[in-house]
């Protein structure tokens, strides 16, 4: 029987291939030149701009759109590269709605704000269609440099290591680069395999010698790295999750988000790829919306978030709750799971009512209970095991001081597996640019 | 990376991206950090003799806009610097000696007398300023004095000066031209016949930009009265190119340096300058807009265009348009071409439509579900519809292949170049030898 949304359990192809194929296409699509010359138009090249400022890269933003305007998108895609290397996966993933287009004048005027990502798309669409790298190395400082992590902070940080003439050696533990870019991101939002792209045309700067399948805590130690180079940038992400306080989350069904969409990142066939047919996500930030969008997009009849407070204190922006609302993805707030029921497989979820009191939060003692065949935990992650014992730790992350460095002489750390920032790409690739040049600062005097 | 160093009349500068003579130049505060923005060089507000003019107290500009509010015209009724001229001097040499590499040039404006001249030059030179500009373009206020365009207007004046400047300096001498003149080739032949060794235009455009339709006064308003004023920024720039053109071709200034002036917004705009034989551009109007970082686009936007088209100097590209701009009785009458309509970027609004058929020649067919075609047999190529559509590329203009036949007119479209000289309706032709 071919399956369809309504098929029990957790079954693949519950949709035809094409209307899948479909559904997982551009979220944003290119602008045509002509809509990217009326959306550069409309940009007021304000004085010390706010989008400037609200970008953790401090890309020209009002620079780049001119020269858009006057038909140089090269000139512009250069403008925002020069800060920000994933400009390209930025344009794509970056929550613009918190960041530079929340903070543009027009938004404040009109309330439709300068389309700033799909113009950086666009600039960056155009220069990486063009043969060759646009920047060229200096000369060869005799430095050695070792990035641990190939994420957008390992990235970031090597090429403007490798940009400023250092030898930089590139590990991660997985077998492809990337990071969450090629494993975690929305698969809609950067469709076509574009983070392999971006990192091959990346590493088109030279001088980044790249080692798959290189784990620190497995083959690579702290100790071993520090004696081999003359500095170290730790950007190995989170690679745990919390767990989730429910009882019965052993059975088949319940698993980590994060583990769905990197199966689902690298599926190759995505009519293939199972999904149950009623969903329950916990969690209330970007990785909660994208199962559940995503779950949506493969046939899932029924998708439900649980997230345990209000709507207006989950970190998924306002837009992306529209996304998921858009796609049919049912949001309840003020509830958790507390048992996860079932025979062998969950099949269904109790789950509480709670309020916020003075001492947190607390069940109200009401409860009900939702089918499910699968359930999604999307409650936050966590540093991997494999962190060295000897670096300080601060909330549960690498503590750092000024630009990533660490307690640990020597050794820098950027993204989400250092204490502060945002746990976005856009302010991983800051911080792993900005540790580049403090190391360089370091090694050269 | 194209290489944008200039050198005008002796006067070097990292890029041909000058400011003009005007409010951005007017103090060192702005000069300094116009050059920390990345300007090539700076014409100094016009310095006068003391005791300095002033300025009115109400509002000194009126302006007129496009769609979204984008300025596209400014009107100025401001006059020379209002500060003392030791001020200004002093200012000039202390930034000269901090910025060496780029390009300072002070305008000047005094009575229309020698001795006025004599006494202000070694004042100036004594900066080490690299070269003067003769502003004999001010529109408003200083003409009324004698000044500016009162001199600009009289091509005997011009040449008057500029031989007096280049008698008592030894500074290159740049005449700067009103374009309140019919014919722009006259004091341009008098600044080259007096000895100046470049001219630079425009200044402004007499103009009044509106009527307050209340108070009946022309804006900008002071006490319920207006003046005339000059008129600068992109509105200007067909202005400017057309004189810029007509000194660069003709016979008795080809050659003469230009400083090209006149709505450069856009590293094209400056650009189109250097192709019809600007040697260095100058802004006003796009930096009292935007701000002084505009100069940004302008090097990236010039530098990029030169890479991609492997023009590696600034030489590869000046006066590149000169040979092309030619009288209207020498373009090929034989050349015929038709208006195409791209459906693909049509977005069906009509307006080529409304503008062929109640004003042009009826050659746009609409057709059931809004689709818009050219008539071949009724196109006459005048592109207005290219001007009117809203689409960049939507409709474009396609020669016709020599040997086909025109369907408009029946003829066959001929090979050969022919113009309006030897055409059998000019009367002035040369009678054809008998059939
Ligand atoms: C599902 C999901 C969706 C998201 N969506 C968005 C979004 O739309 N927009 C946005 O801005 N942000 C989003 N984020 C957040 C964003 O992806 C991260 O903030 C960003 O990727 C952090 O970059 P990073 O380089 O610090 O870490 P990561 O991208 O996690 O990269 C870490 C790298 O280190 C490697 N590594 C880990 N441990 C080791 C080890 N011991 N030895 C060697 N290598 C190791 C990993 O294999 C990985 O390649 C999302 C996150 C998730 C989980
Ligand atoms: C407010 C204002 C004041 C100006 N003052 C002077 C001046 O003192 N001397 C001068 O030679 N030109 C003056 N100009 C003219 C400019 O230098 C320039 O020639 C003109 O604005 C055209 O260039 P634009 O279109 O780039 O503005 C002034 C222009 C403006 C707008
Ligand atoms: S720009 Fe505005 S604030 Fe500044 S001097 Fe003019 S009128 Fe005053």
């Amino acid at each position: 029987m071919i399956p369809t949304p309504r098929t029990l359990g957790i079954a693949p192809g519950r949709l035809p291939a094409e209307e899948i194929a479909a559904n997982f296409a551009d979220l944003a699509p290119p602008l045509t030149p002509h809509e990217a010359l009326v959306a550069a138009d409309r940009c007021y090249f304000c004085h010390d701009a706010p989008c400037v400022a609200a970008c953790p890269t401090a890309i020209d933003i009002p620079l780049f759109v001119r020269q858009i305007a006057t038909g140089t998108p090269e000139a512009a895609a250069h403008t925002i590269l020069s800060q920000n290397i994933l400009g390209g996966m930025c344009a794509r993933v970056c929550p613009t709605e918190t960041l530079c287009e929340e903070a543009c004048v027009r938004e404040a005027a009109e309330g439709r704000p300068v389309e700033i990502a799909r113009l950086q798309r666009h600039a960056t669409d155009v220069a990486m269609a063009r043969p060759g790298h646009p920047f060229r190395r200096a000369a060869p400082t005799g430095r050695a440099v070792a990035v641990v992590g190939a994420g957008p902070a390992g990235l970031a940080c090597a090429h403007r290591l490798a940009l400023l003439g250092h030898a930089v050696t590139l590990h991660d533990a997985r077998p492809k680069g990337g990071g969450l870019n090629e494993f975690g991101i929305a698969a809609y939002k950067a469709p076509g395999g574009f983070a392999q792209a971006e990192l091959d045309w990346l590493l088109g700067i030279g001088g980044i010698e790249v080692r798959y399948g290189a784990a620190l805590g497995g083959d690579l130690t702290l100790r071993d790295l520090r004696a081999r180079f003359d500095a170290v940038f730790l950007g190995i992400g989170l690679g745990g999750v919390n767990a989730l306080a429910a009882k019965g989350t052993h059975r088949d069904g319940v698993r980590p988000a994060v583990d769905f969409i990197a199966e689902l990142r690298q599926s190759d066939d995505l009519a293939r790829l199972p999904v149950g047919r009623r969903v329950v996500v916990v969690g209330g930030g970007m990785t909660a919306i994208d199962a559940a969008v995503q779950s949506k997009l493969l046939g899932a009849e029924e998708v439900t978030i649980l997230y345990r407070r209000s709507r207006g204190k989950m970190s998924a922006s306002g837009y992306e709750q529209d996304l998921a609302a858009g796609h049919g993805v049912r949001i309840l707030c003020g509830v958790v799971p507390v048992k996860v029921k079932g025979n062998g497989a969950v099949r269904e979820v109790e789950c509480a009512y709670v309020e916020e009191g003075p001492k947190g939060l607390r069940e109200t003692g009401e409860t009900f209970t939702l089918k499910a065949d699968q359930l999604l935990t999307a409650i936050g992650q966590t540093l991997g095991p494999d962190v060295p014992g000897k670096l300080e730790l601060e909330g549960g992350k690498i503590r750092v001081t000024g630009p990533g460095q660490t307690s640990v002489k020597g050794v820098w750390a950027g993204g989400d597996c250092a204490s502060g920032g945002d746990d976005l790409t856009v302010t991983a690739v800051a911080e792993g640019r900005d540790a580049a040049i403090d190391i360089h600062r370091a090694l050269m005097g | 990376m194209a290489d944008l160093s200039t050198d005008f009349v002796g006067i070097k500068s990292p890029n041909p991206f000058w400011l003009a003579s005007a409010p951005p130049t007017d103090k060192e505060y702005n000069v300094r950090r116009a050059f920390e923005a990345g300007w090539g060089g700076v014409v100094w507000k016009t310095l006068g003799l003391d005791p300095h003019i002033v300025n009115v107290n109400g509002p000194r500009y009126g302006a007129v806009w496009g769609a979204d509010r984008r300025l596209l015209g400014l009107n100025n009724i401001e006059l020379i610097t209002d500060r003392p001229l030791d001020v200004n001097l002093r200012e000039i040499k202390q930034v000269k000696r901090d910025w060496r590499n780029r390009a300072l040039v002070v305008s000047l404006m005094v009575p229309c007398d020698e001795e006025s001249w004599k006494a202000i030059l070694p004042l100036v030179e004594e900066t080490e300023a690299d070269g003067i500009e003769l502003n004999f373009g001010c529109p408003h206020g200083m003409s009324e004095r004698g000044m500016g365009s009162a001199v600009g207007q009289v091509p005997e004046y011009i040449e008057m000066v500029s031989r007096w400047c280049k008698a008592n300096t030894r500074m290159p001498v740049i005449v700067k031209l009103t374009p309140n003149i019919t014919d722009i080739r006259y004091p341009a032949r008098a600044a080259r016949a007096g000895g100046a060794d470049a001219v630079s235009l425009i200044n402004t455009v007499s103009s009044i930009t509106s009527v307050d339709l209340d108070t009946f006064s022309p804006e900008p308003s002071i006490d319920g009265k207006g003046s005339h004023g000059g008129y600068c920024g992109p509105a200007v720039k067909p202005i400017a190119l057309n004189m810029v053109a007509e000194i660069a071709r003709d016979p008795e200034t080809a050659g003469f340096p230009i400083s090209g002036i006149g709505g450069i917004t856009t590293w094209r705009d400056a650009a189109e300058f250097i192709a019809l034989g600007a040697g260095s551009v100058q802004v006003c109007a796009a930096a009292m807009t935007y701000g002084f970082r505009v100069v940004e686009e302008m090097i990236s936007g010039l530098s990029q265009w030169m890479d991609d088209k492997g023009h590696a100097g600034l030489d590869a590209i000046r006066g590149r348009a000169v040979p092309n701009v030619t009288d209207w009785q020498y373009l090929n009458l034989n050349y015929v071409a038709k208006a195409r309509i791209d459906q693909d970027l049509c977005i069906h609004c009509g307006r080529c439509y409304a503008a062929c058929e109640d004003t042009s020649h009826q050659a746009i067919a609409m057709k059931p579900g809004r689709v818009f075609e050219v008539k071949d047999d009724e196109c006459v190529a005048c592109n207005l519809c290219v001007n009117v559509c809203p689409v960049e590329g939507c409709i474009s203009m396609e020669a016709m292949t020599p040997g086909t036949v025109d369907p408009r007119t029946g003829r066959v479209v001929e090979r050969e170049y022919a113009n309006w000289t030897t055409h059998p309706n000019n009367p002035a032709a040369p009678p054809r030898a008998a059939e």
